[in-house]
């Protein structure tokens, strides 16, 4: 079908462009045709009469005003295939690992959300071998839960080592302002751990517009929903959603939108929740799991705050540990009453001495902690960092759980714990024989 | 049905431009928007500007929406069906029944609409007027069994002249789209009735006659009950950092609050949570009724990831349907969650807009708005001296976690109790978490003014032994004060800290809650004559454990007065012993 071009474009910035055009829909897809032959996409944000501003995939830079713009009549798409996995795509959706384009179906992007009912309650653990994610902050299929951390700590591992050492049926890597070294590690990762047949990436380096940064978790999510539609375990990670936001925010202020919180507009929760929500457990299908990474330097910053309202939980990693203060499963009771008899009760006991040692701690810089208990508790303290929150340290949970209490035993004495009698009877270790842990320094 | 027509002229998000080319526009009416050949889309007239252009905030996603689209003016306001037929049910933010809507579609597809209330469901409805009647808005035209009440039929609460009834159905099977009634006025008017009618969900409903909220509800909720307690028809602010536990406080209340009705607006939550209630109520049973609490339930959810603009209609629908059951006389209990998105809904349409903005970019206006929301609850006294309530919890999630942010301000100025959420107290897993000094409440506790202020003054003295405690070390302070502080430490631990996970621990109702308070009361009032701070931390570790066990067992459990009596020899002994030294 002829469609028709227009070429009085009003006023080209770093990523938007209006022009004067009629008969146009919101979101519709449009081509910018370039003097030279040279084509880019540019998707419809807003319309005002005559008056139609266009959102540019590769920027604004280098549009010239006797460009010329198509609108192609449908809205933005992603092809989709099982011939997908294995394969690298950019943020419009185009392969970049030197591949075919395939003939795909085309699926809709940034799709409704499922009817709440469709969803099922989350109710199967996902074992990923890291303590201080299956004792504490156990992960659940069909969560959604993003890595807080500091940029420069290791969260890119960290997440393709969950994504890996777990069962999923499809991983789909989307990577949003990637450094060069993170894309090439992630692929190699996968690689390394024979998962290509079962991986989709979505990559946005740094040298791509912001504008297909911008696309890349959802064109991501509608390729994994489908993959969830076919009853497939789905994996997506999403690395990183602070650089996404950052993105939003300079659109938006592009568009001259009120920003409400440090120049973020006004609807960052809404954006950020309408695609962590894709996360879900689908009746009669399969499901969507959601990694994210949220780099950031306070948690109280606007994105991980947003964040942390939206996604079941967080990791918290700081110094290459995952922290259990600050890190948080919402599902974990879902299934954490189903794994060991004393799986809850021993991570809230851990916890509360953790907790009152860091007290200590604070004390400790007062030069007031003397007493034999509170050199007790920072001892624990020590232990307990060393030997559980190193995210890279495999452990079955079992041995997770029987290495917690050889750290009790081994710092406390039993009415000190504040565990149940009968299951300080059950899993108390006797005096010496540990099962895990190896009794070194600490005595 | 109004005439008014329109045309798009601009589309921006959630916000559409409409220029007017027939008839008049009322602000705040509905109008549908006819998009891409079938679709129309539901919205509602915002703001009325010069040269007859209209702006609507549309209820769905505007994709594919064009300049020229039609658009026809209802001339009604946005409204919610009430009648028989609502517990029990899930729907949307516009009272879309969420099951009925997934039996067209797995996704939420736009345009679908569904009828609130099922029209083909029949209903044994007993008359209690006859012809001959005179009557008047809420006068009661009979009623119908629903779920766990007697549910009223009224004569729609708009009604103000007064009507003679020329017909009422005899008792027997009605559906809520049957004509049931018909009236007739001295000027020859006539009204004819089925049992279900609309209602504007952005006007108050009049109460009959309103009082204030004094009786406490108890919530099985230790720390609340005793300390910071909610009335009947009273409002609460619960405000709290992400992962504080307001998930965990808000799913607690709604299964063990003696409401008897509750209430769950979902609104720009996320829908995981929504969904765990409507799929584990039906299971559940509640213990007052024997029945499942799903039929004390109704779940209005507009979760995050749906259209934003439907999220202001989501909080004043369940307002409004709470109105509703209040005149029926029961006791009605509201969780609005979180009413921060509501909020920064309407901070987005009033971005968009183009307002000046208030603080954080929120609209000048949000604390007239959250003031009078929560205005919407009180008691109610009804004819023939029964009563109706209608209390609200609402929770904030402030930005940041910071309590200074507008909404947070805004709401506890128009609430009566404030459960504040500390992230130190969620950290040091003490749940809830709901802070213990900074928390208030003006309503009545299920305990005496005296025994409160007790339990208040031992917290108080605890945390300031704890902070001489962290700057001097044990060793600084006297070993009585190292007394009183382990003292204030158990009361947290056995009393105010409660697993809500728990079968027996989760939920106290009143009578355990005296039983327990006069447990602490004996330990706190008992003189220990112990020396040396870790014996004193060893006498009251022990005391803790037998006083956690005790929590965990059953009222009617074998065990349960063998324990009490070991705790009671704990609390005496250790002193004793000390004593024949």
């Amino acid at each position: 079908m002829l469609r028709k071009t227009y070429d009085n474009i009003d006023s080209i910035g770093r990523s938007i462009l209006s022009i004067k055009a009629s008969n146009v829909h919101n979101k519709e897809l449009a081509e910018v045709l370039y003097p030279n032959g040279e084509k880019s996409f540019a998707q419809v944000i807003a319309l005002n009469g005559d008056d139609v501003t266009l959102q540019l995939f590769q920027g604004g830079f280098g549009v010239s005003t006797d460009c010329s713009i198509r609108f192609l009549g449908k809205p933005v798409q992603v092809g989709f295939s099982d011939d997908m996995l294995g394969r690298v795509y950019s943020g419009n959706g185009r392969p970049i690992d030197g591949g075919p384009e395939l003939m795909s179906d085309q699926i809709r992007v940034a799709g409704p959300s499922i009817n709440p009912v469709k969803r099922l309650i989350p109710k199967e653990m996902i074992r990923t071998g890291v303590p201080m994610i299956d004792v504490f902050n156990t992960l659940v299929r069909s969560q959604k839960i993003p890595i807080f951390a500091k940029a420069g700590e290791p969260y890119n591992r960290l997440l393709a080592n969950i994504a890996t050492q777990t069962d999923a049926d499809v991983i789909i890597i989307g990577g949003v302002g990637l450094k060069y070294d993170e894309y090439h590690y992630f692929k190699q990762r996968i690689e390394d751990a024979g998962s290509r047949h079962k991986t989709i990436m979505f990559v946005h380096t740094h040298r791509d517009s912001i504008v297909e940064g911008l696309m890349v978790p959802d064109l991501a999510l509608a390729v994994g929903e489908r993959f969830a539609l076919q009853g497939k375990n789905v994996f997506v990670l999403l690395s990183d959603m602070t650089q996404w936001s950052d993105y939003l925010r300079q659109v938006a202020n592009a568009q001259d939108q009120i920003p409400a919180n440090q120049g973020y507009p006004g609807d960052l929760y809404s954006q950020l929740a309408s695609r962590y929500e894709k996360a879900a457990d689908i009746d009669g299908a399969g499901s969507i799991t959601i990694l994210g990474v949220t780099t950031m330097d306070d948690v109280t910053h606007p994105v991980p705050d947003n964040t942390g309202y939206i996604t079941e939980g967080q990791f918290f990693m700081k110094d290459g540990y995952l922290e259990l203060f600050g890190s948080l499963s919402r599902l974990k009771q879902q299934v954490n009453d189903k794994t060991r008899s004393d799986h809850r009760s021993i991570m809230n006991a851990m916890a509360r001495l953790l907790s009152e040692s860091e007290e200590r701690v604070k004390a400790q810089k007062f030069g007031s902690v003397k007493d034999d208990y509170s050199l007790r508790l920072l001892d624990y303290r020590k232990t307990f960092q060393e030997e559980l929150m190193d995210p890279f340290r495999f452990l079955e949970l079992e041995d997770a759980l029987d290495l917690c209490w050889d750290i009790l035993s081994n710092h406390f004495k039993k009415e000190e714990v504040g565990l149940s009698s009968e299951l300080i009877e059950a899993y108390w270790p006797p005096k010496g024989k540990f099962k895990i842990l190896i009794n070194t320094t600490h005595e | 049905m109004s005439k008014t027509k329109g045309k798009v002229v601009s589309v921006n998000e959630s916000l559409v431009g409409t220029k007017i080319t027939s008839g008049a526009v009322i602000n705040g009416e509905v109008a549908y928007i006819h998009i891409d050949g079938d679709k129309r889309l539901k919205a509602e007239v915002i703001d009325v500007k010069k040269g007859g252009i209209v702006y609507l905030q549309v209820f769905e996603d505007t994709k594919w929406m064009k300049v020229g689209d039609s658009v026809a003016f209802t001339g009604l306001p946005l409204a919610v069906k009430l009648g028989p037929g609502i517990l029990g049910s899930v729907t949307d933010g516009l009272q879309n029944p969420l099951y009925e809507l997934a039996e067209k579609e797995w996704f939420l597809e736009r345009g679908l609409e569904v009828s609130p209330l099922d029209t083909t469901l029949k209903w044994h409805f007993t008359p209690s007027i006859q012809k001959g009647d005179s009557i008047t808005g809420g006068a009661v035209l009979g009623h119908v069994p629903e779920k766990l009440f007697k549910h009223k039929i009224f004569v729609p609460f708009s009604v103000r002249e007064t009507y003679v009834v020329a017909h009422i159905v005899p008792e027997g099977e009605y559906t809520i789209a049957d004509d049931i009634a018909t009236l007739k006025n001295s000027d020859g008017g006539t009204k004819v009735l089925q049992m279900a009618f609309d209602w504007p969900v952005k006007v108050p409903m009049p109460f009959y006659e309103r009082s204030v909220p004094e009786k406490p509800m108890p919530t099985g909720i230790r720390i609340l009950d005793a300390l910071f307690p909610i009335a009947f028809g009273g409002t609460a602010c619960n405000p709290g950092p992400f992962g504080a536990g307001k998930t965990v406080l808000q799913h607690s209340l709604a299964r063990h609050s003696q409401a008897d009705v509750v209430i769950i607006a979902a609104c720009g939550e996320r829908a995981g949570e929504a969904v765990e209630v409507f799929k584990d109520f039906p299971e559940l049973i509640d213990p007052r009724t024997g029945k499942s609490l799903m039929d004390r339930t109704y779940i209005v959810g507009n979760t995050s990831s749906m259209p934003v603009a439907a999220r202001e209609a989501s909080v004043y629908m369940a307002t409004t349907v709470g109105e509703y059951y209040r005149k029926q006389g029961l006791n009605v209990l509201i969780l609005a969650d979180s009413t921060s998105r509501w909020a920064q809904a309407l901070r987005e349409t009033s971005g968009r807009k183009e307002e000046i903005p208030g603080p954080e970019a929120f609209p000048m206006y949000i604390s007239t708005l959250i003031s009078a929301f929560y205005d919407r609850a009180g008691v109610e006294l009804l004819p023939e001296g029964e009563m109706g309530s209608l209390s609200i919890i609402g929770t904030v999630s402030p930005a940041g976690g910071n309590f200074d942010e507008p909404v947070t301000q805004a709401t506890l100025l128009s609430t009566g109790a404030f459960w504040g959420l500390s992230r130190a107290l969620s950290d040091a897993r003490k749940y809830p978490a709901i802070d213990r000094i900074d928390s208030t409440s003006k309503y009545p506790s299920l305990l005496q003014k005296e025994e409160v202020l007790y339990l208040l003054d031992l917290l108080r003295d605890g945390k300031s032994i704890a902070s001489n405690i962290l700057l001097m070390g044990e060793k600084g302070i006297t070993d009585e004060s190292y007394i009183r502080y382990q003292k204030a430490e158990l009361l947290d631990a056995v009393f105010l800290q409660q697993n809500s996970f728990h079968k027996v621990d989760g939920v106290t109702d009143p009578e355990r809650l005296h039983l327990m308070f006069t447990m602490i009361k004996e330990i706190i009032d008992a003189t220990v004559v112990i020396e040396g701070k870790e014996t004193i931390r060893s006498h009251f570790n022990f005391i803790r454990q037998a006083f956690l066990d005790w929590n965990y067992m059953q009222l009617n459990d074998k065990n349960y007065e063998k324990q009490k009596s070991r705790l009671l020899i704990l609390v005496k002994q250790m002193g004793y012993v000390k004593e024949n030294v």
